[in-house]
């Protein structure tokens, strides 16, 4: 057997960057998966893991990157290599990162120059088999908690509306522009904070989703064909000047109402759109909290300063942070580690250690970047339809009248079926009646009865009580034990036999099916 | 003692009889349904006991005795898995019995007959019943015989036969003699001819003939019948077991035991009508064996059976709030009712929420997994039927199959050209994941491909179920 592989772990070089792609837990469970885990010294310490940690789970301490870059035969990172980690890419070594491919051909071509393989954890499919793996969704969550936090610590007031001694408090209004993954966060924590949510977002097919987490969806006026995100792998994509209009115009409609906007709006591989002009802003309360989510790529409101917060002329406070999962260091690492560790998982079949780097797989395929000197982005559209992928056909709501005429109809059908069963049984014990002689008749009339008994009483069983029934009934059928007794007097010896057999059988019977029954009923326990 | 009494003390035991069974709508009545059955039955003894009519009463109650003891014995042993064989071997010795007592009331009307005016009125009992009667009644009374020996005869192979599928002493594949069905309809047109020549007082021998007939008839029918259709064809025969007393009281005038027959027939009858129609197929054909003809070709089926090992489902369990098991045969076989009860026991007491999900012909007995369940001790408030369940699986998180297969079919809805189309099946692909515990990859009683173990929010769990679970059980605490 080959040797195991080593996973290894260096500290992030990027400034401010707190997070950590592995954790000791993450460690143990690659080494599950036949692996030998690495980390650089230090590596954990921003996000709140010890050296210590690491080596109690197992994990060898490495003192510099060079020798954690040169050990390690496959390295997880969280942000893209620079230039200066890009060197120490080889031939066969697997980076797993996110790599920022479509701005990052420059390192893209690096790292196929030097013939390592190179997994971007941004380009994993959105389907739902790839969810576990899906860093963007993880730090994007974390994100969007973390703009409500970040937006409450610049306000001045609560979330909540208080009736105070002091005085009412109106609580804070909180608009979320993008209800994706991120948006839905912020929209989850804003309203658990008890501010009253709207949010807005391009895909009117999220609206459903925005509600339940208990926001309002504002709703356009608009006409033409709005955009069905499934198509684009659930993001969302450019707008027709028209509708970029009408969303501009519903959003100055709403400025001066708004305490807080969290714009989360991005179209993946192009710079984010603006949205939030000056005269929406202008039009704010002072005090108002403006949080960009999107800063990294410009900012949605006009204004921002990537990583810095800025105060406009009216009062309104706008903050452009870009690190905040990396702000959130020991929950965004032990997310992103475990993302990491699902997609190991599933680059590693056999669980010996070795990978095994499937290209027909399509969440493999679709995240490799570079694999065996080869360029493979961008990868060629998943062969499987994303999320939401059908709009839900509501059945027909129907009218009163509708329904009382189908119920009246149902009532018809029901009583006709029942006349014509009586009128034909009636008939049928009629015709019973006019041959057989009145004896006969004395027991039907109780045979029929009984059925009738019989079947209305029985409908009531319990589905779960079947089986003490069927023994009930077997016991109870042991009732033909009468004729037997009743015959066991006679004066023939073959008679006897016969009906002697027939009681003993009965016996068993009633004996065994009602104690078997009380058996299993007694077994039969409320929690 | 006079008839009035015996009649009086008659319609008290049948009062008795139909609160037994109307007390077994909740599980709680049940408990004391019970007892109505037994003070019933045994009201209805002593009656008969100390009634006009009545002789050897030691003797009786000697063998009453005797088999009571063995009816004990069998009744503490049994393991509730057996359940099934247990009542198929009952309705067998019910069946039996109805055979003797017709021949029995055969052979006291041919002896009565034969006796002088004067010895007649000094008879008691049946024979005294029998004295009296006209000519024609006479004939009707041949009839019921005939009918209650004829039902009696097939109830007891029937009930052997499949005693001996479900016991796995016989195979449990449908097998048929050359010729099929048609030997079972020869047979029965040869006993109705068979019937007109008793009447017309051919002797005893048409009646022996038919016997054999029917019992013939029993063993050929029921071994036609494949395993997973047991549920039905254990009802039918409680059913039949049901109607044979009923026509054996016909021909004894004996009330009651028309009242109780009429009662368990019924109940046997609307038992397997559920069955049928939880399987959505009409009784004929499951009496006549076998699926129908599919109407096209069957959908393919795309994607791959991914295995999963124990690590992976106890994260998944792990991170679950809401847990529904789906058991089926496959539990019952692998005796995993326990295991099942411990993992339930441990997930809810992590506060997760687990219940169990019963489709109406999982396992080979009408609510045979339910008892399996209580055995184990799972509260039955937390076991629900389809149609409860059914509307929940969306917001499930995880669902754990275990031994079951046909009946979480997709292709039962999905796909118009199944054999299995249109028959209701708990829609447990609509939860976000489902974990199969499973032995192999074969395919289930239907022989049809299972277009859920291909789904992508399915993993297959292979292994024994019970050694599944237990493994499962080491690493949750």
């Amino acid at each position: 057997m080959p040797e195991a592989l080593k996973i290894g772990t260096p500290k992030e070089t990027f400034p401010g960057e707190a997070r950590v792609a592995m954790t000791p837990d993450s460690a143990k469970q690659l080494q599950k998966l036949g692996y030998s885990c690495l980390i650089q010294s230090g590596a954990g310490a921003a996000a709140g893991f010890s050296d210590k940690a690491y080596e109690d789970a197992g994990v060898e301490v490495i003192k510099t990157a060079a020798s954690l870059w040169k050990k390690s035969d496959i390295v997880t990172k969280v942000r893209q290599p620079d230039e200066k980690e890009a060197r120490h890419l080889t031939k066969g070594k697997t980076l797993i990162s996110f790599f920022n491919p479509g701005g990052n051909e420059a390192g893209m071509e690096a790292a196929r120059a030097k013939g390592a393989n190179v997994i971007a954890m941004e380009m994993v499919p959105r389907i739902s088999r790839a969810q576990k793996m899906d860093a963007l969704s993880s730090m994007a969550n974390i994100a969007g908690y973390r703009t409500v936090i970040e937006a409450g610590n610049n306000f001045g007031r609560f979330f909540t509306g208080q009736i105070t001694a002091a005085g009412k408090v109106p609580p804070a209004k909180v608009l979320v522009v993008g209800a994706g993954v991120a948006g839905l966060a912020a929209i989850g924590t804003a309203t658990s904070l008890g501010a009253v949510t709207y949010a807005f977002d391009v895909r009117p097919e999220v609206a459903e989703q925005v509600e339940s987490m208990g926001a309002e969806f504002v709703y356009l006026d608009f006409e033409e064909e709005q955009q069905d995100g499934a198509a684009s792998g659930g993001y969302a994509s450019v707008s027709s000047p028209e509708f970029r209009e009408a969303q501009l115009a519903k959003f100055r409609e709403l400025a001066p109402e708004m305490d807080i906007v969290i714009t989360t709006a991005l179209i993946p591989n192009r710079p984010a759109p603006k949205l939030w002009l000056e005269d929406m802003i202008a039009a704010m309360k002072p005090g108002s909290v403006i949080v960009d989510l999107a800063a990294e790529r410009g900012g949605n409101a006009e204004g921002t300063v990537p990583d810095e917060k800025v105060v406009t002329a009216n009062g309104v406070t706008i903050v452009g942070y870009t690190d905040f999962p990396s702000r959130m260091a020991s929950q965004a690492s032990t997310l992103y580690a475990t993302n990491i560790r699902h997609m190991l998982s599933d680059l590693t079949p056999e669980k010996d250690g070795q990978i095994v780097h499937n290209m027909e797989d399509d969440v493999i395929r679709g995240a490799t970047v570079t694999y065996q000197g080869e360029i493979t982005f961008p990868p060629p559209p998943p062969k499987v339809q994303a999320i939401a992928a059908k709009p839900k056909e509501k059945p027909k709501e129907l009218t009163p009248e509708e329904k009382r005429a189908q119920e009246v109809a149902a009532f018809k059908a029901q009583t006709k079926q029942q006349v014509s069963l009586l009128v034909g049984g009636g008939l049928l014990l009629l015709l019973v009646g006019l041959i057989a002689p009145a004896s006969f008749m004395q027991h039907f009339i109780v045979f029929v009865l009984a059925v009738f008994v019989g079947f209305q009483v029985i409908w009531n069983v319990s589905h779960s009580l079947h089986t003490p029934l069927m023994a009930v009934t077997n016991a109870i059928s042991s009732i033909i034990i009468l004729g037997a007794m009743m015959q066991i007097g006679s004066g023939s010896f073959l008679v006897i036999l016969l009906a002697g057999l027939s009681v003993f059988m009965a016996g068993i019977n009633i004996f065994g099916g009602f104690l078997v029954t009380r058996r299993m009923l007694a077994m039969f326990q409320k929690s | 003692m006079e008839f009035g009494f015996t009649t009086a003390a008659y319609v008290v035991a049948a009062v008795l009889f139909i609160l037994s069974l109307g007390g077994l709508s909740g599980q709680e009545s049940a408990k004391r349904a019970v007892w109505y059955g037994i003070a019933g039955m045994a009201l209805a003894v002593v009656a008969t006991l100390i009634g006009p009519g009545s002789g050897l009463w030691l003797l009786s109650l000697v063998l009453i005795a005797g088999g009571g003891i063995i009816g004990y014995y069998v009744a503490q042993r049994v393991q509730m898995t057996e359940m099934p064989q247990l009542v198929a071997a009952m309705h067998s010795l019910v069946g039996l019995a109805a055979v003797f007592v017709g021949f029995n009331a055969y052979i006291e009307l041919g002896r009565v007959l034969t006796m002088g005016s004067e010895e007649r009125e000094a008879l008691e009992g049946f024979a005294a019943i029998l004295a009296h009667k006209s000519p024609v009644e006479q004939s009707i009374l041949k009839v019921e015989v005939f009918l209650g020996v004829f039902i009696g005869a097939i109830t007891f192979t029937g009930s052997v036969v499949a005693f001996g599928k479900l016991a796995g002493k016989i195979t449990s594949k449908a097998e048929k003699l050359p010729g099929g069905h048609m030997l079972n309809a020869g047979a029965g047109i040869l006993s109705l001819i068979l019937l007109i020549l008793f009447l017309n007082g051919a002797g005893i021998w048409t009646l022996i003939l038919m016997t054999l007939l029917a019992f013939f008839i029993g063993y050929h029918l029921i071994m036609g019948i494949g395993g997973a259709d047991m549920p039905v064809v254990v009802s039918m025969l409680n059913s039949y077991s049901g109607w044979a007393a009923a026509a054996i009281g016909f021909s004894l005038g004996n009330d009651l035991l028309i009242v109780v027959g009429a009662l368990v027939g019924s109940s046997g009858a609307i038992l397997s009508y559920i069955m049928c129609k939880a399987m959505n197929r009409s009784f004929v054909s499951v009496i006549l064996g076998g699926f129908g003809n599919t109407t096209g070709p069957a959908m393919e089926v795309e994607g791959e059976q991914i295995a999963i090992d124990a690590d992976g489902v106890i994260t998944a369990l792990d991170d679950a709030d809401s847990v529904i098991i789906v058991p089926g045969y496959g539990m019952a076989v692998a005796q995993a009712q326990q295991s099942v009860s411990e993992l339930t026991k441990r997930l809810r007491a992590k506060g997760k929420n687990v219940r169990f999900a019963i489709h109406p012909v999982a396992g080979r007995l009408p609510g045979h997994m339910n008892v399996l369940l209580a055995e184990a001790k799972v509260p039955y408030d937390i076991v629900m039927e389809m149609d409860e369940i059914n509307d929940d699986f969306p917001d499930t998180d995880v669902v754990i199959v275990i031994g079951s297969n046909d009946i979480v079919n997709p292709a039962a809805q999905e796909d118009p050209n199944s054999p299995i189309a249109g028959m209701p099946v708990l829609e447990v692909w609509k939860a976000k994941q489902v974990f199969v515990s499973k032995r192999g990859q074969g395919t289930g009683y239907s022989g049809i491909e299972n277009p859920l173990f291909y789904k992508e929010n399915t993993r297959m769990f292979y292994g024994d179920a019970k050694a599944s679970l237990d493994k499962l059980l080491t690493q949750i605490s």
